[in-house]
């Protein structure tokens, strides 16, 4: 059943691998063997820009969510139970909301917007970028939360007690126990948003647009292969980074099961 | 554990809860901007008229014309729901259970993976490959047989729609069975329950949090999606995200678009909670 699913799951990427080093245009038919695509992939100025506009997004986005996330997971955590649950609520409203209504919701925002401001082409880089914060957000506090719930609280108290400014206690000590939760949100982030289509769609301008958002417009038109190029060579990359996360986890947990042997009853060194 | 910390705090610490607070002031601004006042623009713009701006209730009596299309969106969304259960249970299940941890992460990388590429392109591989001179077409043909119409039809749809959330479904149910001790199981099946009561009775009672979240996580963008069935499907599969996606793109009536974005939120917000009440009111999104 696995196996099965996986085929199922890996067939379009074959298919689209494989027409990558096609001769012809279509699909379908298999013209012969070609590296063509993958020249007038790296010719094409227009495409690679576009990617670079989705990494950059991408990075920004994700970083500033990142920041706000975690802190306001800090501050949230510390809330009265109430107060928080009412946060959380919040929180959960871009997560639960289909992303269409999120689109059109920020797209009417900055309608609104321009409108006020008297601006005419509101939609653009800015846009774009608050969008994605936006609903990078909820994935960083998400998996912040969890971390500082683990936490030892009397920690951070007992390095506050010694003498530590509040802000030594978060870069001295807060910040290693939940640098997992912030790594694994950050991450999410920034996949959430390189992935993202339907919402940038509705709040991008004919300015500054990301790379989904230009696919979607080619395959309105007569498709152009070296797209597939594109999607092969990210395919190979996406392994790659797969593979050394892998690689970099096995060894880790290697390390902690040493560590744990090397410090039996107590709790050990926390690494990172 | 929330409910005991409200007495026995300290004061120094209460005093540091309140100063740390004020970290999430700037997150708070920025969600009221942009998630609660957007909101509340949807409903405005719904309604509003679009000409004169006056109050109306035009745009939402509208939306019985699109009665037909809401439920078929819910219909084909439910349909991929219960495959995606059907297909992803076991898969879960079987990686959960693998002993080695290293062969978990690898096969929970590989259902994962594709979920990282485009899936615009994904979808329109899938249209290559069904084609009526697609991939799978012409192989019918080469053997003599006369083709099939597998594109541009509901089934179309839905494949693409598992196809392209069947990992949403997989992931929370593998996270949530993972952590089920397999000496329940055991147990279960040492005191002489058959295989199916150990289904019934201990491994499907406890993953429910995991089929509430992953049935929510496949059920929200398939009941919304546009680009799906604008690729798999005909002009009788149009989805009410694809009306939504018009009134702002080509038809430009932003404000009967707001009020189709409306209903379909209530009514995912409805559903939502409907199959969290399953999952005994605790089902903390499990992502």
């Amino acid at each position: 059943m696995t196996i099965i699913v996986l085929i199922f799951l890996y067939i379009p990427m074959i298919v689209l691998a494989v027409g990558s080093f096609n001769k012809g245009t279509d699909m379908a038919t298999w013209e012969g063997f070609t590296f063509h695509q993958y020249s007038e992939l790296f010719r094409d100025s227009a495409l690679l820009r576009l990617l670079g506009n989705s990494v950059i997004i991408s990075v920004a986005a994700s970083l500033i969510a990142t920041i706000l996330g975690t802190m306001a997971a800090i501050g949230i955590f510390n809330m009265r139970s109430r107060m928080r649950s009412a946060v959380m609520m919040v929180t959960n409203i871009p997560m639960t909301n289909p992303d269409i209504v999120t689109g059109v919701s920020l797209a009417l925002l900055f309608a609104f917007a321009g409108i006020m401001l008297r601006i005419n082409n509101i939609l653009g880089f800015f846009t774009l970028l608050i969008a994605h914060i936006t609903f990078d957000l909820p994935y960083v506090i998400l998996s912040v939360m969890p971390k500082l719930h683990q936490m030892d609280i009397d920690l951070r108290d007992a390095a506050l007690d010694l003498g530590c400014t509040p802000i030594q206690a978060f870069f001295k000590v807060l910040i290693h126990e939940i640098m997992p939760g912030i790594i694994s949100g950050a991450l999410m982030a920034f996949t959430m948003s390189l992935d993202d289509f339907v919402i940038s769609y509705f709040v991008s301008g004919s300015g500054f647009i990301t790379l989904p958002v230009e696919i979607y417009n080619y395959t309105k038109k007569p498709l152009q292969p070296k797209i597939y190029a594109l999607f092969t060579l990210l395919f190979v990359v996406i392994i790659l980074v797969m593979v050394i996360m892998n690689l970099l986890q096995a060894s880790d947990d290697k390390k902690r099961s040493q560590a744990k042997h090397a410090f039996v009853g107590g709790k050990g060194r926390v690494g990172i | 554990m929330l409910m005991s910390e409200g007495r026995n705090i300290p004061r120094a610490r209460r005093q540091r809860m309140t100063k740390s607070k004020i970290l999430a002031a700037p997150y708070l601004v920025w969600m009221v901007i942009f998630t609660v006042i957007p909101l509340a623009i949807v409903i405005y713009y719904a309604f509003t008229d679009s000409i004169t701006g006056a109050i109306t209730f035009q745009n939402i009596s509208a939306i019985s014309t699109y009665i037909w299309i809401f439920l078929k969106s819910i219909w084909l969304a439910l349909v991929s729901c219960a495959i995606c259960l059907i297909i992803g249970y076991p898969v879960a299940y079987f990686i959960s259970t693998r002993q080695n941890l290293s062969t978990q992460r690898i096969l929970y990388m590989l259902i994962m993976l594709p979920m990282c590429m485009s899936f615009l392109l994904r979808t329109l591989a899938w249209v290559a490959l069904l084609d009526d001179t697609g991939i799978i077409n012409r192989a019918i043909m080469s053997l003599g047989l006369s083709a099939l119409p597998l594109v541009r039809n509901d089934g179309a749809v839905v494949l693409g729609m598992v196809y392209n959330y069947l990992p949403y479904m997989i992931l929370p149910l593998y996270t949530v069975m993972v952590k089920i001790d397999p000496r329940l199981i055991e147990a279960a099946a040492d005191l002489g329950a058959s295989h199916g009561q150990v289904f019934r009775r201990v491994l499907l009672p406890l993953s429910v949090p995991g089929i509430v979240s992953g049935a929510t996580m496949v059920f929200v963008p398939a009941v919304s999606t546009f680009y799906i069935s604008q690729k798999l499907g005909s002009s009788g599969t149009t989805l009410i995200g694809d009306v939504i996606e018009s009134q702002f793109k080509t038809a430009y009536n932003p404000n009967l678009g707001a009020a189709l974005s409306l209903v379909l939120m209530i009514m995912v917000f409805i559903c939502v909670a409907i199959m969290n009440r399953f999952s005994d009111g605790d089902s903390e999104v499990i992502m």
